[in-house]
């Protein structure tokens, strides 16, 4: 997979929030910079599923719309297809943006209630292709929704008369109607039950597989994570921890927060889940506004040692290559 | 000893546009000192079986069948009564741990408010009672603390303060309404230890309520299985997930991705969960069953032993499985908690 060439190279990515300034007096109080994402380059090859995990405020969903040019104060390099998206003036993103989709996590919130299902999948068609007649498109919104396991006669209903799980089918069919090269998918499945869950998920790999789509799968639920995705990458507090192979990193974790986080994820089965070793971490995260000097797991790590707290490790490569880990002492 | 025995338990909502049926003719009981998980999707009826406990649904519910107590019928108790019963003997914790505390107090007073109401106490020493919980739920520099707002606590400290609130009377069983489904995973294994290791010090019953079949089979004695309002599937924890009976519970286990599992597609059960305005005349599940019958379509099954304390809602007949092999764990498996519940 890696002698092709990346479909997106993230080189250096860093986003800053401008928080208000603190303090009685606003305009003698210090100004606040909240860093959401800090120095994450990664490479993702066509038809490669990259799985991001990370607890809440890990800056997985800032990554994504960061990737997608949807928010300000972004520096680095989000290449696309060769090309630098950051800079570009929002008609030509727009244009760029094309084939580069998202499948957001509220599958009901993310849908205009006033729209019925077959408006909401035509939408993206009518901006990108205006020259398209009302039946070529009417085609393809109703192929689309036979794709993703929607029936032709819903065409005319609206999103309240769907259940969440046909709501993000709704969702992932807007996504593929533009015929996208990768799709993000931020939280996709978090908000369904579990039995609609598996439905959603086997759709995406489906279709992944049989268009040969690349995706970047956010989630929280390691489980599913390992399950869809070839590749995992580790977040913590903005910064990258470890990228790996996602059978190697499950078997084997070597950054002390991946293997918490992966020995805290319960097992569906009571010998295993009670038999297993579980590292607790001890606190809670520390304010991304005011984050550790050196390595950013330092105040919950078991291994934090002095060099720890001093200088921040590098994003080194071990294992011949196949796998990056910063951490001092993996 | 049976704590909490519920039998026949029903409740449905009038709404505007018809009578919701919520639960519908459920029963077990909980042995003192057990825990119980019970399990469902959303909409299911699993909260509002146990709200139905502690008389907290909303007023446009009707509830009928038998919730006994300690032997005590809980069902139409005034409001008054509830309230000695609320926290005394019954504590809860719910799902979000932000908005069940009062952001305008400090959590001094949240905690000492409980212990002056309910065993009337002195200012003082309902305060140093507080502190010595918030050490007790591991909260660290709890005399510090304790004078903090709840905004000024993290998501998994303010669930800590919440399991301290609701264990402040030394209540004899607690209920928990996905209590970690808000949290993040590491702080979710955090409160599950938490709780562990707080039943064993003080033996107290938990009824847990979850759509995560992980919680459960790490923490559970005994696991109820519930869809569209009713008990689909009552039994051990080991059972359930080692033989499950239910083709309701057969699927959802092939439907979560399991760490140690490899395959490559995912088991998903076909169609969505019934609308409960207008629910099915027959089995809930009947619909999305690859086995059902028009039997099962025409009447739901009634509950039927199987062997041991197992309970199914089935038509199906179902012979246990051989194992392949004996659960090589199997002294880890029998809980400290000791006793256990049996569903009569």
């Amino acid at each position: 997979m890696s002698s092709a060439n990346p479909i997106l190279r993230v080189q250096d990515l860093c986003v800053r929030f401008d928080l208000p300034r603190g303090g009685v007096w606003p305009w003698r109080g210090e100004a606040l910079q909240l860093k959401a994402v800090n120095h994450i380059s990664f490479d993702l090859y066509p038809g490669e599923i990259l799985g991001i995990v990370g607890e809440s405020g890990c800056g997985k969903s800032t990554l994504a719309r960061a990737i997608l040019g949807m928010l300000q104060n972004v520096q680095g390099k989000v290449v696309w297809q060769g090309e630098d998206m950051l800079g570009l003036s929002p008609s030509q993103l727009r244009k760029r943006r094309q084939k580069l989709q998202m499948v957001f996590q509220d599958p009901i919130a993310s849908l205009s209630p006033r729209m019925t299902v077959g408006e909401i999948i035509a939408e993206p068609l009518k901006t990108h292709y205006p020259e398209m007649s009302s039946a070529e498109r009417e085609a393809k919104v109703v192929s689309i929704m036979e794709t993703v396991g929607l029936h032709a006669n819903q065409v005319n209903r609206y999103p309240h008369e769907f259940s969440g799980g046909q709501c993000q089918r709704v969702g992932i069919a807007r996504a593929l109607v533009l015929e996208p090269d990768l799709i993000i998918c931020d939280e996709p499945v978090s908000a369904l039950d579990v039995s609609i869950q598996a439905q959603i998920v086997n759709l995406l790999k489906k279709l992944q597989r049989e268009l040969g789509l690349s995706l970047i799968f956010i989630a929280h639920d390691l489980n599913l994570v390992k399950y869809i995705s070839d590749r995992v990458m580790v977040l913590y507090l903005g910064h990258v921890m470890e990228v790996a192979n996602s059978r190697d990193l499950y078997r084997e974790p070597l950054h002390p927060y991946s293997k918490a986080l992966i020995s805290a994820v319960p097992i569906p089965d009571p010998e295993l889940e009670r038999g297993k070793d579980v590292l607790l971490l001890e606190g809670d995260l520390p304010s991304p506004i005011n984050p550790p000097l050196g390595c950013p797991f330092v105040t919950r790590c078991p291994m934090a040692t002095q060099v720890c707290e001093e200088t921040k490790p590098e994003l080194r490569e071990v294992a011949d290559g196949q796998r990056r880990v910063a951490c001092h002492h993996a | 000893m049976t704590l909490l025995q519920v039998e026949n338990l029903s409740v449905s909502f009038s709404t505007p546009e018809g009578s919701v049926k919520a639960v519908s003719g459920l029963s077990y009981s909980v042995e003192k000192g057990a825990t119980l998980g019970i399990v469902g999707e959303s909409g299911s009826g699993k909260s509002q079986s146990v709200f139905a406990i502690l008389g907290l649904l909303a007023s446009n519910a009707h509830v009928s069948g038998s919730i006994k107590f300690n032997g005590r019928e809980l069902i139409g108790l005034s409001e008054q009564e509830l309230n000695r019963i609320r926290s005394k003997e019954i504590g809860i914790i719910f799902q979000d741990p932000m908005t069940s505390l009062n952001p305008f107090m400090r959590v001094s007073d949240q905690l000492s408010e409980v212990l002056m109401h309910h065993k009337g106490m002195s200012k003082k020493d309902a305060l140093n009672e507080a502190i010595r919980m918030l050490d007790a739920v591991r909260i660290p520099q709890a005399r510090e603390r304790v004078n903090m707002y709840p905004h000024e606590f993290s998501g998994g400290m303010r669930q800590r303060v919440m399991i301290a609130m609701s264990l402040l009377c030394n209540p004899q069983m607690l209920i928990a309404d996905e209590p970690t489904t808000a949290l993040d995973v590491t702080v979710q294994a955090q409160i599950m230890h938490l709780l562990r290791e707080l039943q064993r010090e003080l033996s107290i019953s938990i009824v847990l309520i979850t759509h995560d079949l992980g919680i459960v089979a790490g923490a559970c004695d005994h696991t109820m299985i519930m869809y569209g309002g009713r008990m689909m599937e009552y039994g051990s924890t080991l059972d359930i997930f080692k033989m499950p009976s239910h083709p309701y519970t057969q699927g959802l286990l092939k439907a979560i991705p399991r760490p140690d599992d490899e395959s490559d597609e995912l088991y998903s059960i076909p169609g969505n969960p019934p609308n409960l305005l207008n629910p099915p005349t027959g089995c809930p599940f009947a619909e999305r069953c690859c086995e059902a019958s028009e039997q099962c379509e025409a009447r739901a099954p009634a509950l039927e032993a199987l062997s041991g304390s197992r309970l199914r809602a089935c038509y199906k007949p179902w012979t246990p499985p051989h194992r392949k092999e004996p659960p090589a764990a199997g002294a880890r498996l029998e809980l400290e908690a000791g006793v256990r519940g049996d569903v009569l």
